[in-house]
């Protein structure tokens, strides 16, 4: 059973995103935007949707340190378990509270406002679903878990982290994961569950975060688009390099 | 200098009657799609009025085009990269649907559907984004012909830079229609605000164009556009704009509003500018300078440097050819007398416009004057000071000179035309008036007013330089076979093309030796249903029976029908 929940699980689940991935953006790039609903309504969007992505980065940044960054190497740089988990603690309280109350207005706004509520798609509350209760477990663990430390102290970073950076290495340890408490065990297998859905969702836009607007020229020049009208023209020539 | 060439239209407002065909057409061709339901490519406004949407002209509301920073350097008004990136989430600035209108339909079926009753039943208005029913309260062309202009005039933001006391006085005097598409500028804000990239300008005729699978509706473009001619797409989620028919041009054909307009107002044709100098001319601090700058940008296309540059920077020759004849060079560069929507949005737009005199001529005709008179048209542009300043408003940034001069050159056209349509004597001081020859005056009559179709438009096709690789001619060797051609892996488009030579030669082939209906042996002796007058039953209309279905009577039937 763990390493049913642990191993195999988790590895599919990942395949799913990677291939999910791979295969809409070859057959659906059309599809593959935020959808947007700005157009419909703002003054709720002005405050939830800021408040929940800007969350979320928080979020994802403290999953990063919290997952990937091994004890040793914090304690390398003199930083300790106590310091660590202030640190952790308070980060990731701010960021989940910002991203759960953004969250919140988001889910008010979209069953309320008419427009917004008819554009939403079956895919969209099967996602909202996965991403709440993921993140109703994330905040448990951090405030139950960590804060009034409900059902005994629990390290994560030598535990789940463990397992995760096992996981990541094709040599999963499953027992790690079968001695973590189960606010844990949940929080990790709806996450999993919500990467195998990512590819066929929305969430596909967090992937084209717009980073090479930073440097590209503001205005942009194309050729026309050669594969136009019923026949590529051929170049004629061959290049030297074939 | 690096030359580049630009599809450009000018449009006569003094033509325009405001029938909005170009904008229906439009809507027909390219935006009669769920998703798209309030989205006009082509819109005709009433001016005075709003516009489409509501006051997209103010930019101190929303932030569109670029400005000057304190340094004197070109920035995007509602802010840099950065900015952009921090308000991905929410755009600030981006306009509700409010601001468009809410788009519906009606509940038609309830017309004929509804059981009898007293009384005549009524389809309702149904919001086509929530499938409810609502209560329309605007439109895209709700103020048209100033209707209801009491209440919404006072909105127009270019009315409000004019003076308080004469807003009265204007409505009274002064209408026109302005048709407003994208103006696929030479510096455009919404392909400078696009996060991804996805809006690009086309090296070969500068149109711009929203690449549908990169856009990733972010919506900056929406509202870096001051004209706000970029529209979101709220059932794709992703933004489209005018494409100046490219599909259409590219084989030399005009656009569709252009193609369909019945006051024959649009003028479609190259031109060329220069790339290297767009950004400076963008640059240039004093408003009122912004009109002559984008003028200059414009290259002569007679003049042999200009030539030489351009057939070193792979410009096709018969493009060439066509940009000499450009109307549009014409009207801009040779007579002066198209302007600019907006320069001071510092886009450097590419659809101009030839300021309307008719209201002008309305006026003086309504004092009882003579309106045709050059002496009594001219005062009455220097005396009407409103209209002018208001169209320069639009056209100039505020700056009047250049209006008055196009006004003026209009209203000498006017008077020296009609002493020729009877029969007088030419009088050579009226063009000399404007700096105008007698010729060139004569010259710009027969563009502006008769307006041939092939004046109109001078469309190169694109590609022509490439007839040699077409199918039937195949003159350039096939290099499918050594892993050039076609890209496609599955499905219909994979594997190489069959040349349609050979697509012919098998039809033949088959037709030729196929034993099915499509050339019976009995052909000659069929009868064609369409000459048939319905008269008897000529011989062959039934086909011969054969022995076994006959019945012992069979036969003599049809001899009776006979």
């Amino acid at each position: 059973m763990d390493i049913f929940l642990w191993v195999i699980v988790p590895y599919l689940c990942l395949a799913t995103f990677v291939v999910g991935h791979f295969w809409r953006y070859r057959y659906d790039k059309f599809g593959w935007t935020t959808r947007s609903s700005q157009l419909y309504e703002d003054k709720m969007l002005r405050i939830g949707s800021p408040l929940f992505h800007f969350g979320m980065l928080g979020v994802v940044g403290g999953h990063v340190i919290g997952l990937l960054i091994p004890i040793s190497w914090t304690e390398a740089v003199n930083i300790n378990d106590h310091m660590y988990h202030y640190a952790a603690v308070g980060g990731g309280l701010a960021a989940g509270i910002a991203a759960t109350v953004g969250m919140v207005i988001l889910i008010y706004r979209r069953r309320t406002v008419g427009p917004v509520f008819s554009a939403t798609t079956t895919m969209d509350k099967v996602m909202y679903l996965f991403l709440g209760v993921a993140i109703f477990f994330g905040m448990w663990n951090t405030i139950a878990g960590s804060i009034f430390t409900l059902g005994g102290e629990y390290n994560y970073r030598e535990g789940v982290s463990v397992w995760y950076r096992s996981f990541l290495a094709f040599q999963p340890d499953a027992s790690l994961m079968a001695e973590a408490p189960i606010g844990f065990k949940a929080h990790a297998l709806v996450a999993f569950a919500l990467f195998a859905l990512w590819p066929f969702t929305r969430l596909v836009h967090v992937f084209s975060a717009p980073v090479g607007y930073l440097t590209r020229p503001y205005i942009v020049y194309r050729s026309r688009d050669q594969k136009l009208g019923s026949h590529r023209p051929r170049q004629g020539w061959d290049s030297l390099s074939k | 200098m690096r030359v580049m060439a630009q599809m450009a239209m000018v449009m006569n407002l003094d033509k325009c009657i405001g029938c909005h065909t170009c904008s229906v057409t439009c809507k027909q061709a390219w935006t009669n799609r769920t998703g798209t339901e309030y989205v006009w490519f082509n819109n005709v406004e009433t001016r005075p009025g709003q516009g489409y949407p509501r006051r997209y002209e103010d930019q101190e509301e929303w932030k569109g085009g670029w400005e000057l920073n304190k340094r004197g350097r070109l920035k995007l008004k509602a802010g840099g990269r950065l900015k952009k990136l921090a308000t991905i989430f929410s755009n600030p600035k981006m306009p509700s649907i409010q601001d468009y209108y809410e788009p519906w339909t009606y509940d038609y079926s309830t017309l004929t559907d509804a059981p009898a009753q007293q009384h005549t039943p009524v389809a309702r208005p149904k919001s086509l984004l929530t499938g409810k029913n609502m209560k329309v309260k605007w439109s895209s062309n709700w103020d048209d012909n100033l209707g209801g202009s009491a209440a919404t005039l006072k909105l127009d933001p270019m009315l409000k830079k004019i003076a308080d006391k004469v807003k009265f006085e204007f409505e009274q005097t002064f209408m026109f229609y302005l048709p407003r598409i994208c103006e696929h500028c030479l510096n455009p804000s919404c392909a400078a605000s696009c996060p991804s990239g996805a809006i690009y300008k086309r090296e070969e005729d500068g149109i711009v164009l929203v690449d549908q699978d990169r856009c990733r509706g972010w919506r900056m473009c929406v509202s870096g556009c001051p004209y706000k001619k970029v529209y979101f797409n709220h059932k794709t989620g992703k933004a489209e704009k005018c494409t100046f028919c490219f599909p259409r041009i590219e084989v030399g054909l005009p656009t569709v509003c252009a193609e369909t307009c019945v006051g024959r107002l649009r003028y479609i044709g190259l031109i060329l500018y220069d790339a290297d100098r767009v950004l400076e001319a963008a640059s240039i601090e004093d408003e009122h300078l912004l009109y002559e700058a984008q003028r200059s940008l414009l290259l002569d296309p007679n003049d042999p440097e200009v030539i030489a540059a351009a057939e070193r920077d792979g410009i096709p020759h018969d493009w060439l050819e066509s940009a000499k004849r450009s109307p549009i060079h014409a009207l801009i560069n040779t007579y002066k007398v198209a302007l600019p929507l907006h320069p001071e949005y510092r886009t450097m737009p590419m659809v101009w416009y030839i300021p309307p005199l008719s209201p002008v001529v309305d006026v003086v005709k309504d004092t009882g004057y003579d309106a045709e008179d050059t002496t009594n048209l001219f005062a009455a542009i220097d005396a009407l000071r409103i209209p002018v300043e208001y169209l320069a408003e639009l056209f100039t940034a505020g700056d009047v000179e250049p209006v008055n001069k196009v006004l003026k050159k209009l209203a000498a056209m006017r008077s020296y035309m009609r002493d020729i349509n009877m029969g007088r004597e030419p009088d050579g001081s009226i063009p000399a008036s404007v700096d105008m020859t007698e010729e060139e005056m004569y010259d710009m009559y027969r563009l502006l007013a008769i307006a041939k179709y092939e004046d109109r438009y001078v469309i190169p096709p694109a590609h022509a330089e490439q007839a040699h690789s077409l199918e039937e001619i195949g003159t350039d060797c096939d290099v499918a076979k050594y892993g050039g051609g076609q890209q496609d892996y599955f499905g219909e488009g994979s594997g190489a093309q069959t040349p349609l030579a050979v697509e012919n030669f098998q039809m033949l082939k088959d037709r030729q030796t196929s034993d099915s209906m499509a050339s019976p042996d009995d052909k000659e002796s069929r009868v064609n249903l369409l000459n048939w007058d319905g008269k008897g039953a000529p011989t062959g209309l039934f086909p011969p029976r054969t022995e076994a279905a006959d019945g012992p009577d069979g036969p003599a039937e049809t001899a009776d029908l006979r």
